[in-house]
């Protein structure tokens, strides 16, 4: 592929943007006093500030490198992970399960853990937590170099090591503030940048009706043109839920309930409501009512983004299938299937002139930096306070921690650096990881919703809950393959094969939906056999039966959460009923 | 809160516009716009932005007098 060409114009944009996100950084400097100021911005910032952050951290790489390629590959089936993934989840998040993070003295999730069950529940979270967090930032790190190698030529180390750079001092020098109001500027950069690629997309195709049109012959002739196994509905890429009825219909490979239960219920449930990297941002707003409308707030905008990472993928497979004006198209990898992973950055170079060029490639950056930055500001609160503080060295002046965090910032930053060239030289290993982390938090939700809505549950209950919710997800990868899996990467890894999945998709969600249900139900059998350790008194405040409801005061009627929360899910649900 | 991000964006925005609107200006009927299907988009993006830019730093200047005001009635 040949680099796309980028002029003096579009480096001064890209400058201009670097240089206002250090600003930033610089200006919080004098904010940060304690270590609450630094990890947990002294719970100070206003909902909107944060709700747009709470999303904001999410569009990072994985996003939109990732939802580009499968709004490709599976048409309009991929707002899933937003209408019915997300949307729900982010709604629990505010109406139920904000007032016990908020509301206990928790400073994350883990934390809340501890406060709820017991040291070795958390323990077993933190840690986990930790080292994710690490390596997604060090993929993201490596995604983003190697997006800059292929698509400007740039050098991959020199890309690895000023992004790294860019966000370590903004992130150290302002902590999680900084890191919340960059994410704010990169959200608001991140719409500007793909908007008019998404326009020009649009319009080179005939506009929604040119698409819907070249969608069609891209699913009747689907083996010609994306090398599936069979062919399709003629509007299988533009209906989300008409073709649910069995895998083999949709190109996605899922039935209904498996994707209603594992991805609408347990990933998107477990991923929103119980990850501290986006909860640590409702945790940084000024007051409860703030909090608990942060996820709700960040779910309108949330509700739009399939509109600028998965309609761009859309358009490009149908101009794949049929060209437009401009003779846009997918390449193809020298196997000679299509490289859909850099759809996105691909459609920027192709359809803007220098000058949006540069604002497009800088939306692209400020993406990958706020997913990297969420993951370091996550990983030093949670280093900090869940593992130095309590098993290092506890009860030092406020001084130390502070320090530890700044350390903890910096070292995070190198080691994600080092992940990142890990995921360059051993692609496996990166894989691998994933697959790890996918098993660990798959049942993650229901050790929450047990604490938080049933006193009865008890430490022991939750930690080996989890853990048996962690092998389980193992086993069942290790059981079942996706249909026409190479590797044993995909499963399978335990001898026999007893079930094949139609997809890779399928089978994420079956996992994760085994893994929930097993996690439930030995948290229920052992609470039950063992003895609560904590009084009713103690878990005030953490759980739903023992803490007072909360009454709004000087707030509109309409911005209640709950309320906001009804307006959200009528709002999704006239999207999914739309593109039905 | 101690700093208002409204005004990193607002100022951010408004530089972008106007550099991408000139720029536009500029460049008008130049080949280069081939890619984007003779539409300059340069031009359109940089009102946009610039647009969006200053109804920020409206907002954020609103939002400072009247903290002022507020400041000096205590």
């Amino acid at each position: 592929m040949p680099h796309i060409e980028i002029g003096a114009i579009d480096y001064t944009i890209m400058a201009i943007y670097v240089v206002f996100v250090l600003g930033i950084g610089f200006v919080l400097r004098r904010y940060m006093k304690t270590s609450s100021d630094f990890l947990t911005s002294g719970k100070s910032i206003p909902a909107w500030i944060t709700g747009l952050a709470f999303i904001s951290t999410n569009l990072g790489a994985l996003e939109v490198i990732g939802m580009g390629a499968s709004g490709a590959k599976y048409g309009i089936a991929t707002c899933h992970f937003y209408w019915i993934g997300a949307i729900p989840a982010m709604v629990f998040l505010g109406v139920f399960m904000m007032p016990f993070y908020y509301g206990s003295k928790a400073r994350s999730v883990p934390e809340y853990l501890k406060l709820r069950f017991d040291e070795k529940t958390r323990g077993f979270n933190a840690i986990s937590f930790a080292v994710m967090t690490i390596f997604a930032s060090g993929i993201s790190m490596f995604a983003m170099a190697k997006l800059m190698q292929i698509l400007l030529g740039w050098d991959f180390t020199m890309s690895i090591f000023i992004s790294a750079v860019i966000v370590l001092v903004y992130t150290f020098l302002g902590g999680l503030t900084s890191a919340i109001y960059n994410e704010v500027l990169q959200f608001f950069l991140i719409v500007a940048g793909f908007i008019p690629v998404v326009f020009l997309g649009l319009k080179d195709a005939g506009g929604w009706s040119g698409v819907q049109q070249r969608l069609q012959e891209v699913a009747i002739n689907a083996p010609a043109i994306t090398g599936a196994a069979q062919s399709y509905a003629p509007d299988a890429w533009t209906k989300s839920w008409s073709y649910m009825g069995s895998p083999s219909s949709n190109p996605m490979g899922v039935e209904w309930f498996g994707l209603v239960m594992g991805l609408g219920f347990v990933l998107s449930f477990g991923y929103w409501c119980t990850n501290f990297l986006v909860v640590q941002r409702a945790m940084a707003a000024n007051s409860m009512s703030a909090a608990r409308r942060t996820p709700l707030i960040g779910a309108f905008p949330k509700m739009f983004i399939p509109f600028l990472v998965i309609l761009p993928g859309m358009i490009a497979i149908a101009l794949t299938a049929h060209s437009g004006t401009s003779g846009f198209s997918i390449p193809k990898l020298a196997d000679g299937t299509l490289d859909y992973n850099n759809t996105i950055p691909m459609m920027l170079g192709h359809y803007l002139p220098s000058g949006a060029l540069g604002l497009g490639l800088t939306a692209l950056m400020a993406s990958f930096m706020s997913g990297m930055a969420g993951n370091v500001t996550a990983f030093n609160t949670v280093w900090t306070y869940d593992i130095y503080q309590t098993y290092i060295k506890p009860g030092q002046s406020d001084k130390h921690y502070l320090r530890m965090g700044h350390i903890a910032t910096v070292f995070g930053t190198i080691v994600s650096m080092g992940a990142a060239y890990m995921a360059a030289g051993f692609n496996n290993i990166m894989d691998f990881l994933q697959l790890i982390f996918a098993f660990v938090n798959a049942p993650l939700f229901a050790t929450f919703l047990l604490g938080m809505f049933w006193k009865r549950a008890t430490g022991h209950g939750a930690f080996i809950g989890l853990l048996s919710g962690t092998l389980t997800a193992a086993i069942h990868h290790g059981l079942t393959i996706p249909a026409g899996a190479q590797s044993l990467i995909k499963g399978g890894w335990l001898g026999s094969v007893v079930h094949t999945y139609p997809s890779e998709m399928a089978q994420n969600f079956w996992t994760a939906t085994f893994a929930w249900t097993v996690c439930f139900v030995i948290t229920i059998l052992v609470s039950l056999a063992t003895h609560r350790t904590k009084t009713d008194d103690d878990l005030k405040g953490l759980v739903y039966s023992l803490t007072p409801r909360i009454k709004e005061t000087g707030v509109a009627w309409y911005a209640s959460p709950a309320a906001l929360g009804v307006i959200v899910l009528a709002a999704a649900l006239v999207l999914n009923i739309i593109f039905w | 809160m101690h700093a208002d991000i409204r005004f990193p964006i607002g100022l951010l925005f408004s530089i972008i516009g106007i550099i991408l609107t000139v720029y536009g200006f500029v460049t008008s009927g130049a080949e280069m716009y081939s890619h984007s299907l003779n539409i300059n988009i340069n031009l359109y993006s940089g009102i946009c932005l610039l647009i969006f830019g200053g109804v920020m730093l409206c907002m954020a200047i609103v939002a400072q007098k009247k903290q002022k005001a507020e400041d000096s009635k205590k």
